[in-house]
């Protein structure tokens, strides 16, 4: 018995077995209950079976619409803010241009370290609304009044996205860094002795031969983006911010199943939000080719 | 070829230009990121109700500083002969927490570590077709977003008994897809005729395991014991749903309940959260290196 399992056949299983485990017991087994609960009514001990009624009403409630609004909302501003800055931000940066980058690329990762609850807190007191808050006081500066920053939709997103955008603009830069650093510094050589002026060289050599991290960065955001939760939770001080502005899909899911102890339709609202993070990934991985009828060059 | 003489001087003022430019543009943008965090900080040295009423300001007002959210926070440490049992109070409940995450961390570390190095292990070295299907299972399960596994398991933990428990929190994240991921990606990279070399001096597949790879891998440790940390120091949404009495609760989840509409805990929040960031901070400065590699490492190959 010690000689098989010692054996050079079953070692490899012995190895993978914690895994397999893991993949049965903490994601297959929840991922066919959440399925399967978003169909029935769930109380404590008992569930019966109600059909897609969950899926109907959702289809009828406001709040749902307005989270799934602002979720998708938020990851498509956040697409349009963390991917083309921070790139352009590595380039520059790998760019023998810039003195001292070491420093930059370590302070821009900072934000990073900090937690949801740490950074929430900074930016809600920055944003507050009296006078002697930050910002305000930056508007008084420019001669304007105060504003109440995250009583409504336009100045509070505002600070959402700032927040946003302060955690992660160092983090995404340094992936494009790496992305840069891994393409073949021969060609840049080869573009230099061909004479290609430095947009000719980005828009020809730089930008093409980054598009494996392109690439991740979008999956990452998009799915960072569609299950924002925890940014609004903090900077609205809760689950309930003014008119919902910043009421989210994973926040509906929240309120719903934690909050109201109602699991069967919290359920249906992740089953919608895997759906739609489905479509969009496919999109996704359709618009650049990475799947799909390859383009030919 | 430079024919015109003045061409390589306008060149290289011109590189001059830009290179002060595109500097600038950094410290800038270092100064922006710098704000918050400052902000922060010295607001940490004022008093906590002002912050409360009014946020944090832009005026320094240097001289009004003082210790006293600090002294707070420490009294236990600080003033043992207090007599105010509020702060002795809070300031244990604050140092029960730090020492909860403490050990949260370093338990979802060591154990995440050890157990997806072992997984990547069996994935790579090995050419067998259930190693291959189970990666593409890796990658499965970094595309469903943990939010919407987060009910079930929630319902599961519970049925196990293990709600409101350390490892109610860590063992659903034990086998972390990316940390996978990233051990077997260095694996790759390593010479694997050392194995049938170890073989034939008579060590065993698990001796070849620990003894020969592990000592190897150890950059792959370095970067993901970083990242691991780091995240299990910051992480809120799964522990709250877990944790259920405060004398379990993380730092993180402390603070947030220190978050009160009435502002009566402000001292003890602004104060406790800057001191919340110091080991990542600490662990972020020397290691620097090896967690940049980490988390980097999917962004290239894709």
């Amino acid at each position: 018995m010690k000689k098989l399992l010692y054996s050079q056949k079953i070692a490899p299983f012995v190895f993978v077995l914690p895994f397999c485990l893991s993949l049965l017991i903490f994601w297959l087994y929840p991922l066919v209950t959440g399925i399967v609960m978003s169909f029935q009514d769930v109380t404590f001990g008992s569930s019966t079976w109600v059909g897609i009624q969950h899926y109907q009403k959702l289809a009828k409630d406001p709040f749902f619409r307005t989270a799934v609004f602002n979720s998708v909302e938020y990851m498509l501003l956040t697409l349009l803010l963390l991917v083309p800055i921070p790139m352009l931000l590595a380039v520059l940066i790998e760019s023998r241009i810039t003195k001292a980058r070491g420093v930059w690329k370590v302070i821009m990762y900072i934000p990073a370290l900090t937690s949801v609850v740490i950074s929430g807190m900074l930016f809600r007191l920055m944003f507050s609304e009296g006078d002697g808050g930050q910002m305000n006081q930056l508007m008084q500066m420019i001669g304007r009044a105060s504003i109440p920053w995250l009583k409504s939709k336009g100045t509070g997103w505002v600070a959402l996205l700032l927040l946003c955008m302060w955690r992660w603009t160092g983090v995404n830069m340094l992936y494009f860094v790496s992305g840069l650093n891994s393409i073949d510094g021969t060609l840049y050589e080869s573009a230099d002795i061909d004479g290609a002026s430095p947009a000719q060289t980005l828009w020809y050599i730089t930008l093409p031969l980054l598009k494996p991290t392109t690439v991740y960065v979008i999956t990452i955001s998009v799915f960072a983006g569609l299950s924002m939760f925890l940014e609004s939770f903090m900077l609205w001080n809760g689950n309930s911010s003014p008119k919902n502005i910043g009421l989210t899909i994973v926040g509906y899911l929240y309120k719903r199943g934690i909050e109201k102890n109602d699991l069967g339709y919290a359920c249906a609202v992740g089953v919608v939000l895997m759906i739609i993070a489905l479509i969009i990934n496919f999109i996704q991985l359709f618009a650049t080719g990475t799947i799909g009828p390859k383009k030919e060059d | 070829m430079a024919k015109d003489p003045n061409a390589p001087k306008t060149m290289e003022s011109n590189h001059r230009v830009s290179s002060f430019l595109s500097t600038a543009l950094f410290v800038f943008i270092s100064a922006i990121i710098a704000f918050p965090l400052l902000a922060g900080l010295t607001a940490s040295f004022r008093p906590a109700r002002e912050i409360f009423q009014n946020g944090m300001s832009l005026n320094l007002k240097v001289k009004e500083w003082s210790l006293h959210n600090y002294t707070y926070l420490f009294t236990k440490f600080l003033n043992p002969h207090t007599t105010d049992s509020v702060a002795i109070t809070d300031s244990n409940k604050y140092f029960m927490w730090y020492k909860n995450s403490l050990v949260l961390t370093l338990l979802t570390v060591v154990l995440t570590l050890l157990v997806c190095y072992f997984v990547a292990y069996g994935m790579t070295m090995y050419k067998t077709k259930l190693g291959n299907f189970l990666f593409f299972m890796v990658i499965a399960t970094m595309s469903v977003p943990f939010e919407i596994l987060m009910l079930p398991l929630y319902q599961e933990v519970t049925t196990l008994g293990i709600i409101n428990t350390n490892a109610g929190v860590f063992l659903p994240g034990l086998c972390a897809a990316s940390t996978i991921f990233f051990f077997r990606q260095y694996m790759q990279g390593l010479p694997m005729e050392l194995l049938d070399a170890a073989r034939v001096d008579g060590c065993t597949e698990y001796g070849i395991s620990v003894k020969i790879m592990m000592p190897i891998t150890k950059p792959a440790f370095a970067s993901m014991a970083i990242l691991c940390a780091m995240g299990s120091w910051n992480n809120m949404l799964w522990p709250m749903l877990v944790f259920r009495d405060t004398s379990k609760f993380t730092l993180q989840i402390g603070l947030n309940t220190l978050l009160t509409p009435y502002g009566n805990n402000y001292d003890l929040l602004i104060a406790g959260s800057m001191f919340g960031i110091i080991p990542i901070l600490i662990i972020y400065l020397i290691f620097n290196r090896y967690l940049v590699a980490g988390m980097t490492s999917g962004a290239v190959k894709g």
